[in-house]
This record gives structure tokens, C-alpha cells and sequence, in this order.
């Protein structure tokens, strides 16, 4: 292919797909300065520099009580997540499990099932059980839709994973447990990492769920703007969309370094 | 130690089943609190009050304003999945044919939106497509349009809003599968003289239907569910499924109601994945690409 001239109708279709990327990237990119701009309703271009809604957003004790309210579910579903999910995935590999493709199919669950699905009958038990506006609350259904994307990453570095350095520990002596801390685990710790920070970014923008089971005094921060974004369309909101953006492209970026020595993640998601 | 099966085996040692279900077990909760135990009460309350009946299911189909919603549900969820794959098909060929920096980076372009905040994207298209937005100051601006017009709250803006969303989940399949053509197939094909367009036409398009498949059911799932971009994009006049579902839940309490309504959405949902499940393999949702 590399040797086939560049003929019009190639020349159009790249052009076209350069089109499409603009098409991407440019509407949430010029939120960017916009939330950099002084006017009361966003202009573009904006009309001047300011950096006044980045401090109307740090210092206002709704948007920050959100803004940490979901970071420590999202800390609690990566850590929670993570751990349930690297316990499953290897019972299904290493494991002789019962009932193994019943466990495969729930495994799959939580991304065939939408997520309006999900979020009502979510609140619809959550609110019997008090669950609303807990961290308990958050943390469980958060697992629960993370569980896919962790398993499968771990699932995918299990696989990678040389299984006779772990049968050489065992061999050696070692016992089970000391074979999996010390040979098992640091081999797929990169794929674990992985998977903690999906589960991070999953539970930390997550809108749906949290729309139903927030309540009045416990708000995620998706909640919190989708409610601004509904009622009273302030530029703080561009300011808290560029910490959001800055903050999932970092995370972003840390797993792909992080997870390097073994290329491994799911690189597609659920959105609702 | 016994004799271990090979090195074909994965895994250093086996679990006896005992321990696997114990390894097991915290997912099981998992799931049964925030996923089996709640679709069933919901599934339940839509189908016994406390006798079995199928009122609220006639009910979805029987009102006309149910009806209605449920076939603009559709009707949208078909123009954005088209939508789409008009404009992800040649990025995603772009990306095949490319390789090194460029490849990086136009893979980027389509992961950074996937990993951005669904709320952020609907945000920049509320601002964008406001009266006085960029979209109408240039509109405007260029004489298109006298005067600013009704951009949001219109089926276009959501199915414009709801493609831009939902594009990378239709171009990573096809990426994939446009990929794993050999070039060899092609420039094959040249040399027995066919045409660029006959190329893609018998060897090219055949070749990625399986990404096509896969890339399409997924916007097409998605897109029936969708609750973020349409409540927010759309006005009443554009409600769709989520949408209504919400208000009966959070407006009129009439968990039966809803219930149903997610009970025909879940129905089509399993439907359309069993149908497709030999083309599009269930873990490619979770995307190795």
C-alpha cells in the first residue's frame, strides 16, 4: 500500500477523515478557553483573561463538596474494584470454578445491560435498603459496572503472564500464597494498575447511576454539573469540565506509562 | 508434586473448585447487590402487582404518546448508528494505512473523547449550539441566516450531539478489522486490475464487516439508552426512552411503568446481542482492539 500513489479519490477520503477529527476533538477543545474568558455567557472567542471560575469553583462549598465526594468513591471503587476483580479473574483462569460460564456471562453483564437499566433498578433497591447518598452505596453499583473493563484487563495480563515462573516458585518450595505475592503478582501488577485506573475514571465521571442515587446532601460531582448543566448554564461549569478533561487525560496518561511493560487495558468503555 | 498436565495449561497451579468459589465470592456479592438483585426486583415490579399481569407492558404499547417516544427512540438511535459509520469508516481506513507518529496520534484523537466526560462533551455542544452560540454567531456572521435560530431543543441537535459521542465506539472496531487486511489482498486485486473503488468495494468492505457489525451494534445499544446528551439536548418534544423512564420514576413514582419500559428496552437489548453474538464476539465489548 505504501507504494500506491496518492490518487484523488484517496486525496478526499483522508481529507475527509481529518474533517472527522476535527470533528472530535474541536467542540469539547474550545471549552478550554472559554472557561478562561470573563463573559457571563460563553463567548467565542473569549473576550479577555481571567482566572475568575476557576476560584468561584474552588471556593464554592457545593462544587467542592461534590468534587470530593467523588473522588473518594472513585477511590474506593478502583481499590474495591481491583481487588474483587483480580480474585474472579483468577478463579476463571487458574481456578477449576463450578458454574464457570454462568460466572463468564456475569462477568459480560454490566456492559450488555444498559445503564438506564442499571441506574433505575439500582434506585429503585438502593432506595429500600437506604443505600441513596451512601459511599457504600456508590462504591457497590460502581464496582459492579467497573467489573468488565478489571476483569478483562487482568484477565488479558494472566494471560500474558509466564505460568511456569510460578510453578518454578512452587516447585521450589515456595507455598501457594508466597508463589502468588511474590512471582504472580509483581508480574501483573502493570495490568492490575491498569485496571484500578478505569475503574477510577468509570466511577469518577460516572452520570446515570449517580443521577438516580444521589441525594440531597451526598452528590457525585457528574451529578452536580448535569444539574448546573440543566438549570443554570454558569461558566464554571467550562472551568470544572477543563479540571475534569485535564484531570481523566492525566489519569490517562499514567496508566499508559504505568502500564507499559505489558500493553494491556481496554481502550473502549461505556458511556450513557 | 503430581505430574502437571504442560506448559500448554495456564496457570502455575489449579484451584481446587472450593477454592475458586471462594475466590469468587466477593464478585458474587458484587453482583448480586448492584446488579442481579436489582434488574429483578425492577423486572418483578413490571410484571406482578402482586398477580401476574402484563398491563404495563400493553400500556407501552397501547398509549400512543408511549408509543411515540419509543419509536423516536428508535428512529434516532438508526440515524445516529448511520451517522456514525458515514464518518468513522474513512477515519477509521486513515488509521489502518497509517503507521508511527501519525498512527499515535490519530488514535489518541479517538481515544481522548472516548475517556472524556460524557457531560463535557453535551456541555460544549449546549454552548456551541445556544441562540447565541458560535454555531449561530457564525451562521449569522456569514449571511447563512438572518436571524440566530432554534438549534437546541430540535432532533437534529440530538442526533448531532449523540454521533460526536458515541463515533470512537464505531471506529475502534473498524479499526481493528481494517488492520487485519493483509495489504497483500489489495494491491492482489490491483494487479488483476480492479479499480480503487472496485478494490473496496470486493475486498476492502467485505473484509471489514465484521467491524462494521460490531461498531454499529454498539452505537446502536448505546444510543437506545442514551440518558445524558438527549435529556440535556433535547427538550419534551424530543424525549426519549431514558428520558421517560426518569420522569416516571422520579416524577410520578410509577415504578411498574418503568419497569416495563426497561423490560422492552432489555428485551431488545438481548435480542439484538444473541442475534449478532457469532459475528461480534461479547469480549470485544470490553475491547481488546
Amino acid at each position: 500500500m505504501t507504494r500506491t500513489p496518492i490518487t484523488a479519490s484517496r486525496f478526499a477520503i483522508n481529507a475527509f477523515a481529518y474533517a472527522v477529527v476535527v470533528f472530535l476533538l474541536v467542540p469539547t477543545a474550545l471549552i478550554i478557553p472559554m472557561s478562561f474568558g470573563p463573559d457571563r455567557f460563553l463567548k467565542f472567542p473569549p473576550a479577555g483573561f481571567t482566572l475568575h471560575w476557576y476560584a468561584a469553583y474552588f471556593s464554592d462549598p457545593d462544587w467542592l463538596a461534590a468534587t470530593f465526594f467523588s473522588i473518594r468513591i472513585a477511590a474506593l471503587t478502583a481499590i474495591v474494584a481491583t481487588i474483587v476483580g483480580t480474585l474472579i479473574s483468577l478463579a476463571l483462569v487458574r481456578g477449576r470454578l463450578p458454574g464457570k460460564p454462568a460466572f463468564e456471562l456475569l462477568v459480560v453483564g454490566p456492559v450488555i445491560v444498559p445503564n438506564i437499566a442499571l441506574a433505575i433498578a439500582t434506585f429503585l433497591v438502593f432506595d429500600g435498603l437506604r443505600l441513596t447518598g451512601t459511599t457504600l452505596g456508590f462504591v457497590a453499583a460502581h464496582t459492579a459496572l467497573a467489573m468488565p473493563f478489571v476483569v478483562f484487563t487482568i484477565l488479558a495480563s494472566l494471560y500474558r503472564f509466564d505460568a511456569d515462573l510460578e510453578r518454578a516458585a512452587l516447585s521450589c518450595g515456595a507455598s501457594p500464597l508466597r508463589a502468588f505475592f511474590w512471582v504472580t503478582l509483581p508480574q501483573i501488577m502493570p495490568g492490575i494498575v491498569s485496571a484500578a485506573l478505569f475503574a477510577f475514571i468509570i466511577s469518577f465521571d460516572e452520570p446515570v447511576i449517580s443521577f438516580f442515587i444521589s441525594d440531597l446532601d451526598h452528590r457525585s460531582l457528574p451529578r452536580k454539573m448535569f444539574e448546573d448543566i440543566d438549570y443554570n448554564v454558569s461558566p464554571i461549569l467550562a472551568a470544572v469540565a477543563t479540571v475534569l478533561t485535564g484531570l481523566t487525560i492525566l489519569a490517562l496518561v499514567i496508566g499508559h506509562f504505568l502500564g507499559r511493560s505489558g500493553r494491556s487495558g481496554s481502550t473502549t468503555r461505556k458511556t450513557g | 508434586m503430581k505430574s502437571r498436565p504442560s506448559r500448554f495449561l495456564l496457570g502455575g497451579r489449579t484451584y481446587s473448585p472450593a477454592v475458586s468459589l471462594l475466590l469468587a465470592l466477593p464478585f458474587l456479592l458484587v453482583i448480586l447487590l448492584a446488579f442481579l438483585l436489582p434488574l429483578g426486583m425492577l423486572l418483578r415490579e413490571s410484571a406482578f402487582a402482586p398477580g401476574f399481569t402484563v398491563e404495563h407492558y400493553r400500556k407501552v404499547f397501547d398509549e400512543p404518546v408511549y408509543l411515540r417516544v419509543m419509536y423516536r427512540t428508535v428512529r434516532i438511535s438508526i440515524f445516529v448508528t448511520l451517522i456514525s459509520l458515514l464518518l468513522g469508516y474513512p477515519l477509521a481506513l486513515l488509521m489502518a494505512r497509517a503507521r508511527g507518529l501519525q498512527l499515535s496520534l490519530l488514535l489518541i484523537a479517538v481515544l481522548l473523547p472516548l475517556w472524556t466526560s460524557v457531560l463535557v462533551r453535551t456541555y460544549a455542544w449546549l454552548v456551541l449550539l445556544q441562540r447565541d452560540g458560535l454555531i449561530n454567531d457564525m451562521l449569522t456572521g456569514l449571511g447563512i441566516i438572518d436571524a440566530p435560530m432554534q438549534l437546541l431543543r430540535t432532533e437534529g441537535a440530538v442526533v448531532l450531539a449523540m454521533s460526536h459521542v458515541l463515533l470512537p465506539f464505531v471506529v475502534l472496531p473498524l479499526y481493528a478489522s481494517l488492520r487485519a487486511i493483509p495489504d497483500d489482498y489489495e494491491r492482489a486485486a490491483k494487479m488483476l486490475g480492479a479499480n480503487g473503488f472496485a478494490v473496496f468495494r470486493h475486498v476492502t468492505l467485505p473484509l471489514s464487516m465484521p467491524g462494521i457489525t460490531s461498531g454499529c451494534l454498539m452505537v446502536f445499544l448505546l444510543a437506545l439508552g442514551f440518558f445524558v446528551t438527549p435529556a440535556l439536548i433535547g427538550g419534551p418534544q424530543q424525549m426519549m426512552l431514558a428520558t421517560l423512564v426518569q420522569q416516571q420514576v422520579t416524577e410520578l413514582l410509577n415504578w411498574p411503568f418503568a419497569g416495563a419500559i426497561i423490560g422492552v428496552l432489555l428485551f431488545a437489548v438481548l435480542v439484538l446481542v444473541i442475534a449478532f453474538n457469532r459475528v461480534v464476539r461479547l469480549d470485544r465489548f470490553v475491547g481488546q482492539v
